[in-house]
């Protein structure tokens, strides 16, 4: 597969260079790309599954070391593994139903998955994933496409009955892989309506004649006040610039394109003006399984203040945000330090940087994080393309976009590194 | 391509296609071509060089693939060995859009000699962009290519844009923080235009000068010493082909850039860009090597800093501007300073400091150490209790216990510092000896002053030979018990220049010294109203008030010294008996190059001749008048031929006059009777004689000594006229 494996480096690069701005675009390549890994991935007769998760796997490793900040890349490839799993398990649980109980050895037997340990019979596994799982509004979406999927496999598994095995497994793995395909078209499609979907929600959030204050420029944001806009909704929106980036300045611009009565701030007028807030709307950069934020620099400031005045503090995130880690040391390890530059102009203070004089030290370190860490306490709401979720409730969306297997994305051989 | 001649027409209208057609190609010299970093650059090229832990090439190379450079010459010249093996090893040879090629050549020595190579080759089409093998850079080429692309569409002599950067020198030292010397750039501000280049300034005297015609033909003029020249050049094509015309252009700045600027047949233009948020600077010389790698770990170079560009060891950033990659193993009670880059699988042991500096992959550094501002490359071995203060310590490196570099020593390639050793400062130690002169195949300083390089054997410095040779001899003896390696005498520049470059900061005395002097010379320069004021802006009237003072205080040192010559002048004529003629030739010869009046060879000559008589042996004041009327005598012609009218002769009473109160007090009791020889002689006329005293009228008693003495003679002088009368 060179034309793979020459994209998976186009990518590569692309991400290494920090070419690749934004979340939302960064998860859809990443989508894009896994999926054309997957149907060039050549499927063996046994274990597809195992397969296809390894080859994922071997991608999803490289693609997430080559910028670690940017958690959107490691979480489309967790979802992806997910969904694979998710498919093996349905077409197993399918072809089960098609049999009697007595092919359950007999399954077990050819599906050595030596990668999953946890498998000990595919039906208990199935069934203890739909028993174990309380019913969320996320599950019984999912079960759709598997309901779905269940004739034709039933058919298949029907013909396999007796001893005609490979060709059980020849259309199994198709079909795996067919299915797996298709679910994961379907997860670039959220991928690219989230923002319409959490858009659609807008009106039961902003009210009349509310004053909302934003910070930065966030895509997600803009269509959700937008939204509210079309729908009639008369409000104000306070933008706080957003230093050194000043992403503000082209939100308040898109704004007034669109009709809205916008004020802009700086950075530091926020809690001058947050009285006179009814809510803080924000975009954020992932979200991780505590319910922290890791959102653009000066957000925690913004979250601070609105708790002092009691501010509803509401964070818009598409699911493909949604990180199923837990954040250690985020302020510094989930962070991307930018250059001085967008501070301050190297040549006006170039002689406060000659290192030629005193004791060879510099004196003056001039640091641009890109990031901050909003803790969960200071989150009133999460806003995703599922609806609206208390910042505890995370672990449980979390829990239905990835399985715990795929936490730690490293395969086995390499995990000496 | 066409023929590569100037058709300047035809060329403007092809343009257009011709710069759709071809991808941006550029040309990266991996030779720097001079000896900086000498003695590491005998082993291992300069741009392989770890900067924050990866070769400066590397740092070049992502620069030209982000900026959009499709295909990049890697000109390789001295240890072109391993800048292709490094280039075929590493994933530049795979890059997608991104094609290198590397062009070897074992006889360039020069960065003129590379582009004469690559034109040869013919693979440069179109605008390039040329730049050496250790430049750091984040910025981005599409305006200043949009930039030049439009200049050239206007005017096709416009072949060369150059990228500056604000950075103000130090007022102290007169380097900027790359270490390199003060640079002065004249720029038209409305069209960047570069109007003069002067990066050697003579600081000494406070002023550079510029042409006058520089200033006529440009209605504003900005001289400024705040620019740093980035070395990242885009060339249009004429550049390759200037070059093989003008066959002695050399440096790309020395020779090149002023050979375009003073040349004004050909009417070439370069033109500058200057960037402000974005970071360009290269790598000259110790101290740009230690600035930039400051700059990198602060992140100014981003994209291009150590954990995004380092690509298979992961590199996370902490706080405080600390590196540090995966696998390393760290003692607890070591303290890990602010801004320090650590590498792969490196070990460090109880209760060490590191602050500053940089520590490559795979080194073991034991307990107690010391490390401040230092740049410890791969598999470096320290052991306890060292100390190293801003010090380069290359590849294999072993320091055994206690050792101490002091600051600014730089430790090439498996050099091995005996126990308790002391390196002392600014030391250069290799395993190879000290070259006795320069191999020309080798990089070389083709630049002034290159042949006094090294007259010292390559054996070190005085005094720490005769120190150690009390412990051991032979070679490893140098660096202490059990050290391998020679200290290398410092060449070039000496004692004096060598804190300037170095990776060490400069030290305080040395400032404090500087500011001392340069007090003095301010005092000095302020009373002649000419200093450069800081700012770098030209007083107007500097120019003007310049010259006159030089004239009156030059003149009289010429005027010394012009009567030293006209003195031996004179002499070889007494004692070689060279004709009148040929010796008034002469005279008269350097009065021209002295830029002197006849008045003033007159003086001299009767200097000269008054000088002789008191020299040769004499008892008493009689013979001295022999002697003198002797001289007068067989010089009368020589003395005569410059006494055109009676200004020259009364100068030459006058030169009399003061050689008795001065120089020759034994003349002043024959003042008369010479004066009457003189007279007698022909060679003065009495009007001058009589004028003489007539301005003396009015004069101090003490001026009329010698009046009163010629009294008699002036006397009879009066009478002999009136009688003629």
């Amino acid at each position: 597969m060179p034309d793979t494996q020459a994209l998976v480096n186009d990518f590569l690069n692309q991400l290494k260079k920090r070419k690749i701005e934004g979340s939302q675009a960064t998860a859809k390549q990443t989508a894009e790309l896994l999926r054309s890994v997957i149907s060039q991935t050549r499927v063996p007769y046994t274990n597809q599954a195992g397969a296809l998760i390894d080859s994922v796997k071997a991608v999803g490793e490289r693609l997430i070391a080559a910028n670690p900040v940017e958690l959107a890349v490691g979480n489309i490839v967790r979802r992806v593994l997910h969904i694979i799993r998710e498919e093996d398990v349905s077409l197993t649980t399918a072809a089960m139903a098609g049999l009697n109980l007595s092919a359950v050895s007999d399954d077990e037997d050819d599906a050595d998955r030596d990668d999953r340990p946890v498998l000990s019979a595919a039906a208990v596994a199935a069934a203890s994933r739909s028993t174990l799982r309380p019913p969320s509004l996320q599950t019984l979406l999912e079960d759709v496409p598997d309901s779905a999927a269940v004739p034709h496999t039933s058919s298949s598994g029907g013909d396999s009955e007796g001893k005609s095995k490979s060709a059980d497994k020849s259309s199994r793995s198709r079909k795996l892989k067919h299915d797996v395909i298709e679910a994961v078209n379907e997860l670039i499609q959220d991928i690219n309506t989230c923002h319409e979907q959490i858009a659609e929600q807008a009106v039961e959030h902003i009210h009349q004649n509310e004053v909302i204050l934003t910070l930065g420029s966030s895509r997600t944001v803009l269509e959700f006040l937008c939204a509210a806009k079309e729908k009639k909704r008369s409000f104000r929106v306070f933008v706080a610039e957003g230093a050194p980036r000043y992403q503000g300045h082209l939100l308040a611009k898109e704004l007034v394109a669109r009709g809205l009565q916008t004020t802009l701030i700086t950075d530091s007028a926020v809690f001058a003006m947050i009285s006179r807030v009814n809510m803080v709307i924000v975009g954020a950069h992932a979200v991780m399984a505590n319910g922290g934020v890791i959102a653009p620099v000066g957000l925690n400031m913004v979250a601070l203040a609105a708790q002092k005045h009691a501010v509803p503090f509401v964070v818009l995130a598409g699911s493909h945000k949604l990180c199923p880690l837990y954040p250690h040391n985020p302020e510094v390890l989930l962070n991307e330090l930018r250059s001085p530059s967008e501070l301050l102009d190297f040549g006006e203070f170039s002689d406060c940087m000659d290192f030629g004089s005193g004791n060879g030290a510099p004196l003056l370190h001039v640091v641009n994080p890109t990031f901050d860490y909003v803790p969960p306490k200071l989150v009133s709401l999460f806003i995703t393309d599922t609806g609206g979720h208390n910042p505890s409730y995370m672990y449980r969306l979390i829990a239905d976009y990835y399985s715990a297997d795929d936490l730690v994305v490293q395969r086995r051989p390499t995990s000496g590194n | 391509m066409v023929a590569q001649k100037k058709g300047a027409t035809a060329r403007v209208s092809e343009d257009p296609e011709e710069l759709a057609r071809h991808p941006l190609q550029a040309i990266l010299l991996a030779d720097s071509f001079t000896t900086k970093f000498r003695p590491i650059t005998l082993e291992r090229p300069k741009v392989l060089l770890p900067l924050a832990n990866i070769p400066m090439i590397d740092y070049t190379l992502a620069w030209l693939e982000s900026a959009g450079v499709e295909e990049v010459f890697v000109f390789c010249c001295a240890h072109s060995k391993q800048v292709i093996d490094y280039l075929e090893s590493s994933d530049w040879s795979s890059q997608p859009n991104f094609l290198v090629t590397t062009i070897e050549s074992h006889n360039s020595i020069s960065a003129g000699d590379a582009l004469r190579l690559i034109y040869e080759r013919h693979v440069i089409h179109g605008d390039f962009v040329l730049i050496s093998g250790d430049t750091v850079s984040n910025m981005s080429l599409t305006q200043a290519l949009q930039e030049h692309k439009e200049r050239r569409k206007k005017d096709a002599n416009a072949i060369m844009t150059m990228v500056v950067k604000q950075s103000k020198p130090s007022p102290i030292t007169q380097q900027s923080r790359l270490g390199t010397d003060e640079l002065f750039m004249a720029i038209n501000p409305d069209t960047k235009q570069l109007l003069c280049y002067e990066d050697k300034a003579e600081y000494s005297k406070g002023f550079i000068s510029l042409d006058k015609t520089l200033i006529a033909d440009n209605p504003s003029t900005v001289l400024h010493n705040d620019k740093q020249d980035c070395y990242i050049d885009i060339c249009s094509e004429e550049v390759l082909s200037l070059f093989t015309d003008n066959f002695d252009y050399q440096h790309l700045r020395r020779h090149f850039v002023k050979g375009l600027l003073v040349d004004d047949i050909m009417g070439y233009k370069i033109f500058t860009h200057e960037i402000h948020s974005s970071y360009a600077a290269r790598i000259d010389n110790f101290r740009s090597y230690d600035t930039i790698s400051k700059d990198i770990i602060q992140r100014w170079t981003y994209p291009f800093v150590p954990d995004v560009l380092c690509g298979n060891s992961a590199i996370r950033v902490e706080r405080r501007g600390t590196y540090r990659a995966s696998e390393i193993t760290l003692s607890r009670s070591a303290q890990i300073g602010p801004f320090i880059v650590i590498g792969q699988g490196t070990e460090i042991g109880n209760d060490t400091k590191i602050s500053h500096s940089v520590i490559g992959e795979g080194c073991t550094i034991g307990s107690n150490v010391t490390i401040e501002g230092s740049y410890i490359w791969n598999n470096v071995t320290i052991e306890d209790g060292c100390e190293l203060r801003h010090a380069i310590v290359c590849d294999g490196v072993t320091m055994k216990s206690g050792a101490v570099l002091e600051p600014g020593v730089v430790l090439s390639f498996k050099v091995v510092v005996g126990q308790q050793f002391v390196v002392p400062a600014y030391s250069m130690v290799s395993l190879l000896q000290q070259p006795t002169q320069q191999d020309s195949d080798e990089e070389l300083e083709y630049a002034d002053s290159s042949s006094g390089n090294v007259e010292l054997p390559s054996k070190l410095n005085g005094d720490i030979t005769s120190d150690l040779s009390e412990t051991r001899h032979g070679p490893t003896s140098e660096l202490g018990t059990g050290g391998v390696g020679y200290i290398w005498s410092i060449f070039e520049g000496g004692h004096d220049e060598e804190w300037r470059h170095s990776v060490a900061p400069i030290p305080t005395d040395k400032l404090a010294k500087i500011m001392l002097d340069k007090d003095e010379d301010e005092e000095l320069l302020t009373q002649d109203g000419n200093v450069l004021s800081p700012s770098g802006e030209l007083k107007s009237d500097s120019d003007a008030n310049d010259s006159e003072d030089g004239d009156n205080e030059g003149s009289r040192d010429d005027y010394v010294s012009f009567e030293k010559e006209v003195e031996a002048t004179f002499l070889r004529a007494v004692h070689e008996n060279v004709k009148v003629d040929h010796v008034i030739l002469e005279v008269n010869a350097l009065r021209l190059s002295y830029n002197m009046a006849s008045v003033d060879c007159a003086g001299a000559i009767f200097y000269s001749m008054m000088k002789l008589a008191v020299e040769s042996p004499h008892s008493s004041s009689s013979e001295l008048h022999r002697n003198a009327a002797d001289v007068i005598t067989t010089w009368q012609n020589l003395l005569k031929s410059f006494l055109h009218d009676i200004d020259e002769e009364i100068e030459v009473i006058l030169k009399f006059e003061e050689i008795c109160l001065e120089s020759a007090k034994e003349f002043s009791p024959l003042f008369a009777q010479i004066l009457h020889l003189l007279y007698d002689k022909d060679i003065l006329e009495e009007d001058a004689i009589l004028r003489w005293a007539d301005e003396k009228e009015g004069a101090d008693e003490s001026d009329k000594v010698f009046v009163q003495r010629a009294e008699k003679f002036l006397q009879w002088l009066r009478e002999a006229e009136e009688e003629e009368d």
